[in-house]
């Protein structure tokens, strides 16, 4: 059986094409000349710059942590070049006709038509190509009702005060090391607002594409959803297939004013390496949302890629009565690592937050959740749920749980299941002995297993990340 | 429909099946009954392809095919069923999907067309109610949570869908109480017709009150040591198996 397994887990990355396009990519290499570049480039405001600079200050004397299950060679972050934008892309198209068709058959080819008419009904998509963000479509539309979406660096032109108040309000500039060499390199991303009491009537969406060699993805995302207003968004991200590793450091911060409410939903495909380990992208990112009184914020997150994953996506409970929620399917292949969970930080009274982690290991894989639950003393009767289950498809990868409670209030109530799985022998008989063949089978008894999470995700992606999940196991059995 | 020619199979270096003879014409049910670790339940996994099952000797031939070039999912697709003793559960995969998943690849496999989703909820919702199984035990993850009758009684409703021609019951009257015998037995005898065999193995003779088979097959140390009409199983039930063990050595 576990040969078996491993044999379907091995398939092909679908999405691991490089389009051939003629890029503005900088030298390898980060000091403060390539940070004043990048900022010039995009003519920011002096307070950007500086602001930018005090980062990369703070990042030269920060050490990399240490302290997650992974292991990989240490980063050469001066052989990473931090800028490259196709030429095209020097004075941003306004409109989809003047965008590079190069760069819309890329898109086409990862399924993801731009035309508006083509495009997924009620989506609308920023996409970003290596450092910058290609095109924005339905934002005519959104703004009728007062939606902002758009790149981040046209954000800082146009709606400077919300920028300034916000970023590096969730997650500071020297929050942690990828997040400061971030806030010193971040190139591009999205940024929504979405104003008072406006329920967004579309999903929206960033669309993350990695394509030149030797080059590192550093986007930043800004979400706000002002008082008593509501939004869900959804990021997906693919690259080449390379041998080298390449970096993604991003950042993301979400604000829910009162009684707001963001569900974000991650559907990650960075190139996860091929069979032997040998290649993938390092991804190193922080995500936080602060909640204020009554909001909510919904993390939902697939993760089927990139050979390290390094991402705790949390909330921060201040307001009273405020709701954070964690789902998330983690399923590494292979040699893929990841080491991926949350925090839920309460801090109102009466904040309640919901944690289901779903773990699938195969391969030679290392899958680890890592989770921290704090009740400050001020969050009186603050509840807490986790489940954490794991599933092993053969014998030899890991699975493994790290969950932190740190409760410093008595009414709190925090309740925390484990479980650990395999996909038994006798699972795959049953389905086999009623004529599903073996790859069926694995894909109904992980999707399965997976269930609790893809409900919470947007309808069209729920499909789509069954089917990721087709895809990422084949070969794990044979 | 069946032919067992001096089979021989191994579980973990062990001789469990040494030179088995067994031949199912359609319409026939055999019932096999035997001491504990005589290979009944060998029988029934080697049959049907389960892993770590190894076969030594001798050949088995199914519908004109030879069962041993057929992987797993191709036998049952063929029309090989095994109900099993005791029925795992899979969570999350709901009964429906999985159901119509199973369906879908053996019409597949015979050239016709899947079916669409309501023609098969349709369907299934008529086929739950044959073996008193409520319809919500069709939304529900397959086995998960279900009592040990409503597993057995599920595995009747998979039968029933995915119509077999040779259907393996392994001990499904192992804990089961009358009620639930019955059931099971009810939903077994509706589906006996002239195309359609039955294996059924079974440790004690009360499972035969209810499914009256043509032929009694008494396995013993890995080989069919006597074989008789109905009235063999009221005889072994008095007189036990020590008698026919001690000959069959």
């Amino acid at each position: 059986m576990s040969e078996q397994v491993e044999h379907l887990i091995k398939k092909e990355y679908a999405a691991g094409f490089h389009t051939t396009i003629d890029s503005e990519t900088l030298p390898p290499g980060l000091n403060e000349d390539v940070i004043r570049f990048i900022s010039a480039k995009k003519n920011e405001p002096e307070w950007l710059l500086e602001w930018r600079l005090k980062a990369y200050q703070s990042w030269l004397e920060m050490t990399e942590p240490e302290w997650a299950h992974v292991k990989y060679e240490d980063i050469d972050f001066q052989a990473v070049s931090y800028y490259s934008a196709p030429k095209s892309m020097d004075e941003k198209p306004k409109s989809l006709d003047e965008v590079d068709p190069e760069l819309l058959r890329t898109y086409e080819k990862l399924g993801i038509p731009l035309h508006e008419q083509a495009a997924l009904a009620g989506v609308a998509m920023d996409v970003v190509f290596d450092s910058v963000s290609v095109v924005t479509t339905f934002r005519e539309k959104l703004f009728e009702v007062g939606v902002i979406f758009c790149s981040i660096s046209e954000a800082v032109h146009k709606y400077p005060e919300l920028v300034k108040k916000y970023i590096g309000s969730v997650v500071p500039q020297k929050d942690n090391y990828y997040a400061a060499l971030n806030s010193a390199v971040f190139s591009d991303g999205s940024f929504v607002y979405i104003p008072k009491g406006v329920r967004c009537p579309m999903e929206l969406s960033t669309y993350f594409r990695i394509n030149e060699q030797n080059t590192g993805q550093f986007e930043r995302t800004l979400i706000i959803a002002d008082e008593g207003s509501h939004v869900s968004y959804l990021e997906g991200c693919t690259a080449p297939m390379r041998d080298e590793n390449q970096l993604h450091a991003a950042v993301v911060e979400l604000i829910a004013l009162d009684n707001a409410e963001i569900k974000y939903s991650t559907v990650q495909n960075w190139y996860p390496g091929n069979e032997e380990g040998k290649g993938g992208i390092y991804n190193f990112v922080t995500k936080r949302g602060v909640c204020h009184t009554n909001a909510k914020i919904s993390w939902t997150q697939v993760e089927t890629g990139s050979a390290v994953t390094w991402k705790y996506p949390s909330c921060i409970l201040r307001g009273d009565n405020s709701v954070g929620e964690f789902y998330s399917v983690a399923l590494t292949n292979n040699y893929q690592q990841a080491d991926t969970g949350t925090k839920m930080i309460h801090i109102g009274k009466n904040t309640r937050s919901t944690i289901i982690s779903k773990g699938i290991s195969a391969g030679k894989s290392s899958n680890a959740y890592r989770g921290l639950v704090r009740i400050n003393p001020g969050a009186e009767g603050a509840r807490n749920y986790t489940q954490c289950d794991s599933l092993l498809i053969g014998d030899k990868c890991g699975a493994h749980t790290f969950p932190y409670i740190e409760s410093k209030n008595p009414s709190a109530v925090i309740e925390h299941e484990a479980t650990t799985s395999k996909v038994s022998e006798d699972q795959m008989f049953l389905c086999q002995q009623r004529g599903l063949d073996a790859e069926k089978a694995v894909s109904m008894i992980v999707n399965g297993f997976c269930r609790e999470v893809f409900k919470e995700l947007p309808m069209e992606f729920a499909v789509e990340a069954g089917k990721l999940l087709e895809v990422s196991l084949e070969g794990s059995v044979g | 429909m069946l032919r067992i020619t001096d089979l021989f199979a191994r579980v973990e270096e062990k001789d469990i099946l040494k030179g088995l003879n067994l031949t199912v014409k359609p319409g026939e049910v055999h019932a096999i009954m035997g001491p504990n670790g005589a290979g009944k339940s060998t029988l029934g996994n080697v049959l049907s392809g389960r892993d770590g099952y190894e076969v030594t000797g001798g050949s088995v031939e199914f519908n004109g095919k030879d069962l041993f070039e057929l992987e797993i999912e191709e036998r049952a697709r063929e029309g090989l069923f095994l109900a099993f003793q005791y029925p795992v559960e899979i969570p999350g995969v709901s009964n429906m999907e999985f159901l119509k998943a199973s369906v879908d690849a053996k019409r597949k496999h015979h050239g016709q067309p899947e079916l669409s989703a309501v023609e098969f909820m349709k369907l299934a919702r008529e086929t739950s109610k044959r073996v008193n199984l409520e319809q919500a035990f069709l939304k529900r993850g397959v086995n998960e949570g279900f009592s040990g009758g409503e597993k057995k009684r599920n595995e009747i409703m998979q039968m029933m869908l995915l119509e077999p021609s040779l259907c393996i019951l392994d001990e499904t009257d192992s804990g089961l109480d009358i009620d639930a015998l019955q059931v099971v037995a009810n939903g077994v005898n509706a589906m006996r017709s002239p195309e359609r065999s039955f294996i059924v193995v079974t440790h004690y003779q009360r499972l035969l009150d209810y499914i009256v088979p043509d032929y009694v097959h008494v396995l013993a140390n890995g080989r069919i040591v006597k074989t008789g009409g109905k009235e063999l199983a009221l005889e072994l039930e008095k007189k036990g198996y020590a008698w026919l063990e001690t000959e069959a050595v």
